[in-house]
């Protein structure tokens, strides 16, 4: 009843901004309303994980004649719903604030809401059409959202390149559902659940579900839109598009292979985690290369989508084997880093908005010193920015940890592809998880610390309160997720029950503080007692040094961190703090190249450093589709300029062979 | 003993309209083909006329009359004077020879012997054979209007075909007069649309030869 109206809320809020949007005023008040809409949401799937039960599928009589619109929520579709509401709702507060700056705000302000509605339709959409119908109003939403600043080439190809890939995950779901439904064509969810898929349609479903979703979540190599569009959209919508949107592609991912597909065998759990371990060092590879700051958060996500996958697919594979415990853990832990991807790349993202809107820049080129001049934002995004580095006591880190047990216990499997093939991934994610610390290192070094490198950093002021504010509550909860990490887990064990089958609790051995996934003696972590020993020993630090530490003052000049003078291109810049990671892994997957050009003696101009490098996936993937589209587009083409008689002969061919196929087919 | 006997008069009937179809594909010359075609629509009235009497259909004397007046009559008529009125070159001019053609033509109707006599077999004999001879009249229809380059005699194939629904249409039990109007009507606005198609190339392009139609298409790149 609560979702039913605050979904209600939102599409009147879209009503109400298309009809309002010339006023200044009511860009707020859309806001406003999409923040209790969000809150209202967010709380009903906070209070159905507490039931722990399934609600009766809702039928409301709308949709094709002759079927009728189901709705249900259950625990996993609340947990999604927690995640997409709590982001949305903060996203909503910082808008108010942010959308003030915003040239283009009459065409994003519309779409908002609509976003928002189409993401949590997905989630209560209990039969394919209603679902599928959901997914494309989300899809069709972030992509007029996208266009917003469509004055600017690059946003009209992210838009361009965009639709195609939605319209590619949509073409791939449509028959992966018909293949659930089968014959019959009982297109609930509840009628899919029952049925047995033979061999070959359950191969095309795991496949179509995985290119389908996988396109929309990001996996390598269907993320090619994803770099494009994120930061092509307004930053309040990007953070959701890439916080939440590529986790509702997720859930169709879990609700198809978990619930809906009766048995995956492992070796697609296997290929779905290496997926996953590529798409991790891709993403995170591209990312710690970027200059532009909102697209190296976006190419974070794909790496943060390869970690959530890896646990899925190992989840996967553990429960064909029967060790359900198992399954249940890979797949609370990736659950969790679900709920913490969700957080810090919003939380990023608010940032990255923040500082535009200051400086009007988000290459961080032009970046730097930002910390003194807007201390909150600096702050908020220092937090954000270790927690995606995966460092405790913070959330990414018990997500990544727990993905980590799981991973080792792997070769508990029978099958020796997955005795080796486990630890492989497991390297990947470790590699993935340095990449990433480097990545956030090297984003917040150059943009918040050091000098200023351009006038308009130098001018910087912090943003609002409402901007702060928002920032705020997500470190806030950043932190606090990273330090009750047990009640997170019992939560979770809740959602994953229904989908492995067992009741497992990962703290079960220590009891409450104590994270203990495998067992007791096998790797056990506490934040809280973490935290706490570390604020003793921090404070003991403090007292130790006030009392024991000499009080003599010495006067000498301020160490100038090797800057003699105060030029500030003499700083490392992005590109130079790069360049290491550059030489190491781009010469081969990216075929970077460096060259140097020196002037001739005499000649006046300047010498030239210059990077040439290739993106894999566009030059050898997506180039060749796009010639065989060419060329195939070709062939068809000479069929308009077929003669009379050619046309007829075509018909007459295919009737003769239509008829020969009839007569070669009688008994 | 009667049985017998209608069963073989209406085979003979409709074996005289495939053969008439295949007389069609063997001449040389225009005026030849359309007293061929008039031929077959006689042929075909007979046919109609006699399953009237034989299945006691009163109605199908009403698509006797109609094929004997329109297609036997009235359309070879207008034909003839439509190639006489505007000069059009006397011989057929054939895209696959005339032999080739032939063989082609006994290819199909073995086609449609095979095909149809397995499908129908729960049908009376009746109905199956006349349906594998209709059959076999469409797609020689068809052949003609795909092996001659000149349009009077795409025009005759495409009224061949007709011929050959309306025979299936006679010999299945039961179908309704409304349908055959339908068809013969059609044919006859085809017959005029083609008419009027003829002025039209004649005043443009002086000839009937549908290659010089496809030279004039501006967006061929």
């Amino acid at each position: 009843m609560l979702i039913a109206s605050a979904l209600l809320v939102l599409l009147m809020l879209f009503a109400f901004a298309v009809v309002a949007g010339r006023r200044d005023w009511s860009h707020g008040i859309v806001y406003a309303g999409c923040f209790v809409a969000s809150m209202a949401l967010l709380s009903a799937g906070i209070e159905h994980l507490g039931h722990r039960d399934s609600a009766p599928s809702v039928v409301l009589p709308f949709g094709l004649p002759w079927l009728k619109a189901h709705f249900r929520i259950d625990n996993l579709s609340a947990f999604f719903m927690l995640v997409v509401n709590l982001s949305a709702a903060a996203a909503s507060a910082f808008a108010v604030g942010y959308s003030e700056h915003l040239p283009e705000r009459a065409r994003v302000t519309p779409f908002y809401p609509l976003f928002l509605f189409g993401m949590n339709a997905v989630l209560v959409a209990d039969d394919a059409f209603v679902f599928l119908v959901a997914w494309e109003f989300m899809s069709l939403a972030s992509w007029l959202l996208v266009l917003s600043d469509h004055e600017k080439a690059e946003n009209r190809k992210a838009g361009m390149v965009y639709l195609t890939m939605a319209a590619f995950g949509t073409f791939c779901l449509l028959p992966c559902f018909g293949l659930l439904a089968g014959p019959g064509g009982d297109y609930t969810f509840a009628a899919m659940r029952l049925k047995e898929l033979g061999e070959v349609p359950g191969a095309l479903v795991i496949l179509l579900v995985v290119l389908g979703t996988g396109s929309k979540a990001g996996l390598v190599p269907l993320h090619a839109w994803l770099p494009l569009a994120h930061p092509a959209a307004p930053s309040h919508v990007s953070a959701l598009m890439s916080g939440v949107m590529t986790k509702v592609a997720l859930y169709g991912m879990v609700r198809v292979l978990f619930d809906l597909h009766g048995e995956v065998g492992w070796q697609w759990g296997a290929g779905i985690m290496v997926a996953g371990g590529i798409t991790a060092v891709m993403g995170v590879l591209y990312a710690v290369m970027q200059d532009d700051m909102k697209r190296l958060l976006a190419y974070s996500t794909v790496e943060n989508i390869g970690v959530v996958v890896i646990g899925l697919g190992l989840a996967i594979a553990f429960k064909a084997d029967g060790e359900r415990n198992l399954a249940a853990l890979a797949l609370v832990a990736a659950l969790y880093h679900v709920l913490n991807h969700s957080i810090f790349k919003t939380l990023l993202f608010m940032g990255a908005g923040a500082v535009m809107s200051a400086t009007g820049e988000r290459s961080l080129g032009a970046l730097g010193g930002l910390l003194k001049r807007m201390p909150w934002t600096g702050a908020a995004f220092l937090v954000g920015a270790a927690a995606i580095s995966a460092l405790p006591p913070l959330n990414g880190f018990v997500s990544e940890w727990l993905v980590l047990q799981a991973l080792f216990k792997g070769p508990a499997m029978p099958h020796w592809a997955m005795k080796f093939g486990v630890p492989v991934v497991g390297a990947f994610l470790a590699l993935a998880a340095a990449l990433a610390a480097t990545c956030f290192v090297r984003a917040y070094g150059i943009a918040f610390l050091g000098r200023p490198r351009s006038a308009a950093a130098a001018r910087a002021v912090d943003v609002s309160f409402g901007m702060k504010g928002a920032m705020a509550v997500l470190a806030a909860l950043c932190v606090f997720l990273g330090v009750v990490p047990v009640t997170v887990t019992n939560a979770l064990s809740h959602v994953v029950e229904p989908l492995t089958g067992v009741s497992f609790a990962v703290s079960a051995d220590l009891g409450w503080p104590w994270l203990s996934p495998v067992s007791s003696t096998r790797g056990s972590y506490s934040a809280t007692v973490l935290v706490m020993v570390g604020l003793a020993m921090f404070g003991a630090a403090i007292v130790l040094v006030h009392r024991i530490g000499t009080r003599a003052i010495r006067a000498a000049d301020a160490w100038d961190c090797g800057h003699a003078e105060d030029i500030p291109e003499t700083q490392y810049t992005a590109q130079s703090f790069a360049q290491p990671l550059r030489r190491a892994f781009g010469a081969t997957i990216f075929r970077a190249r460096e060259t140097v050009e020196m002037p001739e003696p005499g000649d006046d101009s300047p010498a030239r450093h210059r990077v040439h490098m290739i993106d894999p996936v566009w030059t050898y993937l997506y180039e060749g589709i796009g010639k065989a589209v060419d060329a195939l587009a070709d062939l068809v083409n000479r069929l308009q300029y077929l003669t009379v008689r050619g046309y007829l002969l075509m018909m007459f061919g295919t009737l003769v062979l239509f008829l020969l196929v009839v007569a070669a087919r009688q008994p | 003993m009667l049985q017998q006997f209608s069963y073989d008069l209406a085979h003979l009937i409709g074996a005289t309209v495939l053969m008439a179809g295949f007389g069609m594909l063997y001449q040389r010359r225009i005026f030849a083909v359309l007293n061929t075609f008039a031929f077959q629509a006689f042929a075909l009235a007979a046919a109609a006329a006699w399953q009237a009497h034989v299945q006691h259909a009163p109605h199908l004397y009403a698509t006797a009359a109609i094929a004997l007046v329109f297609k036997a009559l009235l359309v070879p008529f207008a034909l003839h004077w439509l190639v006489e009125r505007l000069g059009i070159h006397r011989t057929v001019e054939t895209a696959l020879s005339i032999g080739w053609t032939m063989i082609v033509g006994v290819a199909l109707v073995a086609l449609s012997i095979l095909l149809v006599l397995p499908v129908t077999a729960k049908a009376a004999a009746l109905t199956r054979e006349s349906l594998a001879l209709a059959m076999s009249v469409v797609l020689l229809g068809m052949l003609m209007m795909i092996t001659r380059r000149n349009a009077v005699t795409q025009v005759v194939g495409f009224m061949a075909l007709e011929n050959g629904l309306i025979l299936a249409a006679v010999s299945a039990k039961g179908m309704p007069l409304v349908v055959e109007i339908s068809i013969a009507f059609s044919v006859l606005v085809a017959m005029t649309l083609f008419g009027i198609f003829f002025f039209r190339i004649r005043e443009r392009f002086d000839t009937l030869d549908l290659h010089y139609l496809e030279t004039y298409r501006g967006d061929r790149s």
